[in-house]
C-alpha cells in the first residue's frame, strides 16, 4: 500500500516529522539506512535541547528570553542566520519539550560538568540514544512503519513535485508526500577533501579529520537534491568542528573523545610550537574554534600539555595521557623535537605572570611579551609529571544543506515543491551559517521535523482529496 | 561514491562479534584482575561522558573519582542494580568498537566480590557453582529431615495429628538445629560484609566527616533499599527487561519475595515469642498471627518468584552475566520451593500426609538457609553496604574540581 507520507532518515529530525504526520492522521513509512543498532544518526550522541523560557520551567532554571537566545545565535553565527526562521526554532523551543514527554523523552537537570547550561539547556535523561529509543517505541506504538538498512539512493520528481524514492537495493518507493531528514555530509570523506581542498603546504586536511557522529551521514540525497536542482545555502566547508582526542575511532567517538585540558596548560602543534592563547576564554565557549585551529596546523594534530597543577580541575579524558617525569621525556614520547619543546615551554614559563589562580572564573594569571599570549589560567608547566594529549579535528555536522522558508519545503528556482520538505541537519544551515551554541543542533532538528511532517500529512490528504475528487468526476 | 549499503554490511558484520574492544589503559594504585580491569576501564569511557548520571546512583558515585582502583570497581559493582537503563541509551554499547556494557560488567564483578569475600573464603568456591550448591542442599536437606522423620515419628504417613509439628519433631530440637544454622548464615556474612566495608569505607579518607553524616545516611540508604529506588530507572516508570520499554514489573516481584520473606520470618519470630514467653504451644489457629503472618508471606514468596522467574527468561541476553543465571534462577526457585511446601504443609496439617510435608518444608528451608551465604541472597547485603557507602559518601566534600561548572 502507498504511504501518505515517506520519510528519509531515522534521526530526531525524522522521528519528529514521522510522529506528527502519524499524528495527524496520515500513514508513515520512515526508512533508515542504518542497521537497527546503529540507528538514530547523530541524535544518539546528544545530549540536550536549547530551551527558550521566560521563567523557571521543572529542569530549566531562571530565564532564558526569545531575544537572547537570538543575540546568542546572531553571535555565534556571525550574522549567517535568517532572523524569521531562527526565532521560528527560538519559540518552537519553549513549548515542544510537553509533546516530546507525550512520546516518552524523560528530561533531567545538567550533568555534572555541565551548570554552565543549567539555565539554558534542558537534558535528555540517557541522552539521544535513550530519546531516540521513545521515539521508536512511540512511532511502533502508533503504527509508524519502520524499514531499517534501506538506504535511499534517488528521489523520482514529477518536475517540483515527489513522486517516488529509489533505495539503494534497487527498489520504487512511492509516496504522497515526502520529508528528507538524512542529515549532511561530514561522513563523506571524498566530499569533506573536495570541499575542503588542498592547503598552502600541498596536505589535504580534511584526510586528516575524525568524524564524532554516525558513518552513514553520506550526504547522497543532499548531493542528489543539489544536482536535481534544489535551492541550497551554506558553506560545504562550514560545519560544527571541534578538537577531539586524536586516538577516537573514526566514526561515533561523540561526547566522550573531547579534550578539556586546553586552557589549562599549552597546546602545540607538530612543530612543538605553541600557536593560539590557550586562555583567551572559558572551555565551553572556546571548544567550537579549536577544531579549525588545529585543522590549519601541519599535519591537522596538536598537544595539550598539562603538568601535575591541572589533575583533577577538569573532565576526565577518555584515553590516559602520555606521561613522563620530565619535559624532555614527554616530548620524546610525543614524538616532538625536543630543543623547541624545552624552548616553547622556556619562553613560556619566563612570560607566566601568576596572580590568583582560579579555574572558574576568567582569573588573572596571563603572560607578558610572549606571542601568542596566553591571557588567562597561566601558571608555569614545572611540576612532574606532565601529561600530553594529542588533538586532531572532529567533525560533528556539516551546515551545506537544502534552502527553505518557514513551511520547509525544497525549493526549485524559488518554487516550493507542493509534497517534499525537508528537516534535521539537511536544512539546519539556514538558521546556522556557521558556529555552534549547545543543544541547538536539537531545537532546529525538532522544530522543523515537527513541521515537515505536519506539512507532509496536509500535502498527502490534500492529494488523497484530489484523488477523490478525480475518481467521483469519472 | 561509496555506496551506503556497503557500510550497512559493514556494520552487520562488526554487530557479528566484537574482536577485541578497544583497550583503554589505566592506572590503578593495584594490579586489578580481569572483572575488575573491565570495570575499570568501562567507567573510564562512562567519566569522560557521564549521560547516565540521571538513571542511579553509580554514575554520581564514578564522578567523584578520575581512577578505578579494586576496591572501588567492587563498590560500584554492588551498587548497580543490574537495571539494564544505561544499556539501552549507551551510545558506546556494542557493536560500538568501545564495547560498553556496564550491567553486564558489573554483574560478573559481583560474582566476584561474592567468592572473594566469602567467609569462610575456601567456601566461596560454591558461588562458582551456586546452581549445583542449590541442588544438591535441597537434596541434602529433604534427605536428611525424611530420614528424621521415619527415626523420630517411625513412618511418612500416620493417623492425623491435628497439626501438632512437634508431634514429629521436638520443639527444641527445631529450635537447636534451625538457630544454629541461622546463626552459622549471620556470623558468615557478617564477616564478608564486614570485609567488603573496611576495603570500601569512606571513613578511611574522613572519619570525622563520616561520623557526622552516618545517621542521616543510614536513613536514606535504608529508604533506598526497602523501597528498592534505583529500579525505578530515574524518572519512575522502571527497570528495562526484555528490551528498551520500562517495566515497574521487576520491581514490584522482587517486593513481592522481600516483604513475603519478611513476613515469613516475622512468622516464626512471632511463634518463637508466642512459645517462650507466652507459653502459648503450636498448632496455632488459622486466624493467629503466625499463620496470617506466615500465609500472606508465603502468598508473597509464590507470586515474587514466579514474576521474577518469568522475568528472568525474558531478559535481554545482554543484561547481567549469563554463568550467573544458574545461580540467579536456583536460588528463585528455592524460595518459590519453601513458599509452595510451606503452604502445602498448612493445607495438609490435619492429615495423615503432615510428617511428609513438615519434612519436605523443613527440608526445603534447610536447604535455603544453608545457602544463604553462598548464592544469591548476598546481593542484598552487599547492595545495602554499598547503598550505604553511597549515602555517606555523597554527603561528604567532593575533592574534585573539574572547572567546567
Amino acid at each position: 500500500m502507498t504511504p501518505d507520507v515517506l520519510v528519509i532518515g531515522g534521526g530526531n529530525a525524522a522521528l519528529c516529522a514521522a510522529l506528527m504526520a502519524r499524528e495527524a492522521g496520515a500513514s508513515v513509512l520512515l526508512l533508515e539506512a542504518a542497521p537497527r543498532a546503529w540507528r538514530g544518526g547523530n541524535s544518539q550522541h546528544t545530549r540536550n535541547l536549547r530551551c527558550m523560557h521566560d521563567a523557571p520551567q521543572d529542569v530549566l532554571v531562571d530565564a532564558y528570553p526569545e531575544e537572547e537566545y537570538w543575540q546568542d545565535l546572531l553571535k555565534v553565527t556571525g550574522g549567517q542566520t535568517d532572523e524569521h526562521l531562527a526565532r521560528l526554532v527560538i519559540r518552537a523551543s519553549s513549548n515542544c519539550r510537553d509533546w516530546m514527554r507525550s512520546h516518552g523523552v524523560h528530561f533531567q537537570p545538567p550533568l555534572s560538568g555541565a551548570l554552565h547550561v543549567a539555565r539554558t539547556n534542558a537534558f535528555f535523561m540517557g541522552g539521544g540514544k535513550a530519546l531516540v529509543n521513545a521515539y521508536y517505541r512511540s512511532a511502533e506504538r502508533l503504527g509508524v512503519q519502520i524499514r531499517y538498512e534501506t538506504p535511499v539512493s534517488s528521489v523520482e520528481l514529477d518536475g517540483d513535485r515527489f513522486v517516488a524514492v529509489h533505495t539503494e537495493r534497487g527498489e520504487r518507493i512511492e509516496a504522497r508526500s515526502c520529508v528528507l531528514a538524512c542529515g549532511g555530509f561530514e561522513s563523506n570523506r571524498e566530499w569533506l577533501r573536495e570541499a575542503w581542498g588542498q592547503n598552502a603546504r600541498g596536505e589535504w586536511p580534511a584526510d586528516n579529520f575524525l568524524v564524532r557522529g554516525t558513518r552513514f551521514n553520506q550526504g547522497v540525497l543532499l548531493k542528489h537534491m543539489i544536482e536535481a536542482g534544489a535551492d541550497t545555502i551554506g558553506d560545504p566547508s562550514q560545519g560544527h568542528m571541534v578538537a577531539i582526542d586524536a586516538r577516537a575511532p573514526l566514526y561515533d567517538g561523540g561526547i566522550c573523545t573531547r579534550i578539556d585540558c586546553v586552557s589549562l596548560g599549552i597546546v602545540v602543534n607538530r612543530e612543538a610550537r605553541r600557536f593560539y592563547d590557550e586562555g583567551e576564554d572559558f572551555w565551553p565557549k572556546r571548544y567550537a574554534i579549536w577544531g579549525r585551529l588545529v585543522a590549519q596546523q601541519p599535519g591537522q594534530v596538536g598537544y595539550s600539555v598539562i603538568d601535575q597543577k591541572a589533575i583533577g580541575r577538569f573532565m576526565p579524558p577518555v584515553f590516559t595521557g602520555t606521561t613522563a617525569q620530565t619535559l624532555p621525556e614527554l616530548a620524546r614520547k610525543l614524538g616532538l623535537d625536543e630543543a623547541t619543546f624545552m624552548q616553547t615551554v622556556a619562553d613560556y614559563n619566563a612570560a607566566c605572570r601568576v596572580g590568583t589562580f582560579d579555574h572558574t572564573a576568567l582569573d588573572d594569571c596571563r603572560t607578558e611579551g610572549l606571542s601568542p599570549a596566553k591571557t588567562h589560567w597561566a601558571r608555569p608547566i614545572d611540576t612532574a609529571p606532565f601529561y600530553g594529549y594529542p588533538l586532531k579535528p572532529g567533525i560533528t555536522f556539516t551546515y551545506l544543506g537544502l534552502k527553505v522558508d518557514d513551511t520547509t519545503a525544497v525549493r526549485f528556482g524559488g518554487r516550493p515543491s507542493p509534497n517534499l520538505f525537508v528537516a534535521g541537519e539537511m536544512m539546519a544551515g539556514n538558521v546556522l551559517g556557521k558556529g555552534y551554541t549547545a543543544g541547538v543542533g536539537m531545537s532546529i532538528g525538532t522544530a522543523f521535523g515537527r513541521i515537515a511532517g505536519t506539512q507532509a500529512a496536509r500535502a498527502a490528504q490534500q492529494k488523497n482529496h484530489q484523488e477523490a475528487v478525480h475518481a467521483a468526476g469519472h | 561514491m561509496q555506496q551506503v549499503i556497503e557500510l550497512v554490511e559493514r556494520a552487520k558484520a562488526d554487530a557479528g562479534g566484537i574482536a577485541s574492544p578497544r583497550v583503554i589503559p589505566i592506572h590503578a594504585a593495584l594490579p586489578l584482575n580481569a572483572s575488575e580491569a573491565e570495570v575499570a576501564r568501562i567507567l573510564q569511557i562512562c567519566n569522560a561522558c557521564r549521560y547516565c548520571e540521571g538513571f542511579c546512583a553509580v554514575f554520581p558515585a564514578m564522578t567523584r573519582r578520575l581512577e578505578f582502583g579494586s576496591a572501588d570497581t567492587h563498590y560500584l559493582a554492588n551498587l548497580c542494580h543490574n537495571c539494564g537503563a544505561c544499556l539501552h541509551a549507551c551510545q558506546y554499547a556494542p557493536p560500538h568498537e568501545f564495547a560498553v556494557n556496564v550491567p553486564k560488567a558489573m554483574a560478573e564483578l559481583r560474582g566476584q566480590t561474592y567468592a572473594d569475600y566469602a567467609w569462610p573464603p575456601a567456601l566461596g568456591a560454591l558461588y562458582k557453582r551456586a546452581g549445583l550448591t542449590v541442588a544438591l542442599s535441597l537434596a541434602g536437606g529433604l534427605a536428611l529431615f525424611l530420614v528424621l522423620a521415619v527415626a523420630m515419628a517411625g513412618a511418612l504417613v500416620h493417623a492425623p495429628l491435628a497439626g501438632n509439628f512437634y508431634a514429629i519433631f521436638p520443639h527444641n530440637f527445631l529450635a537447636a538445629v534451625f538457630g544454629t544454622v541461622f546463626a552459622f548464615v549471620v556470623f558468615a556474612l557478617g564477616m564478608g560484609v564486614r570485609r567488603f566495608w573496611r576495603e570500601v569505607s569512606p571513613a578511611r579518607d574522613d572519619p570525622a566527616g563520616t561520623a557526622r553524616v552516618r545517621g542521616a545516611a543510614a536513613g536514606e540508604a535504608a529508604q533506598d533499599a526497602l523501597r528498592l529506588k534505583y529500579l525505578d530507572g530515574g524518572h519512575g516508570e522502571g527497570c528495562n527487561n526484555a528490551d528498551d520499554r520500562f517495566t515497574l514489573w521487576r520491581r514490584r516481584f522482587h517486593h513481592c519475595t522481600f516483604y513475603g520473606f519478611m513476613l515469613c520470618f516475622a512468622s516464626t519470630g512471632v511463634a518463637t515469642l508466642y512459645h517462650y514467653l507466652l507459653g502459648l504451644q503450636a498448632p496455632y489457629a488459622l486466624s493467629s498471627l503466625p499463620v496470617l503472618l506466615g500465609t500472606a508471606g508465603g502468598v508473597g514468596l509464590v507470586i515474587g518468584p514466579v514474576g521474577l522467574l518469568w522475568l528472568n527468561l525474558r531478559r535481554d541476553p545482554q543484561h547481567g552475566d549469563a554463568a550467573q543465571k544458574p545461580m540467579d534462577r536456583g536460588f528463585i526457585v528455592l524460595l518459590l520451593l519453601v513458599s509452595l511446601t510451606g503452604l502445602a504443609l498448612l493445607a495438609l496439617r490435619d492429615t495423615r500426609f503432615m510428617a511428609l510435608w513438615l519434612a519436605i518444608h523443613l527440608g526445603t528451608v534447610m536447604a535455603l538457609f544453608l545457602t544463604l551465604p553462598y548464592g544469591k541472597f548476598a546481593h542484598g547485603i552487599f547492595r545495602s553496604a554499598a547503598l550505604l557507602k553511597y549515602a555517606i559518601e555523597k554527603r561528604l566534600p567532593n575533592r574534585l574540581q573539574l572547572g567546567s561548572d
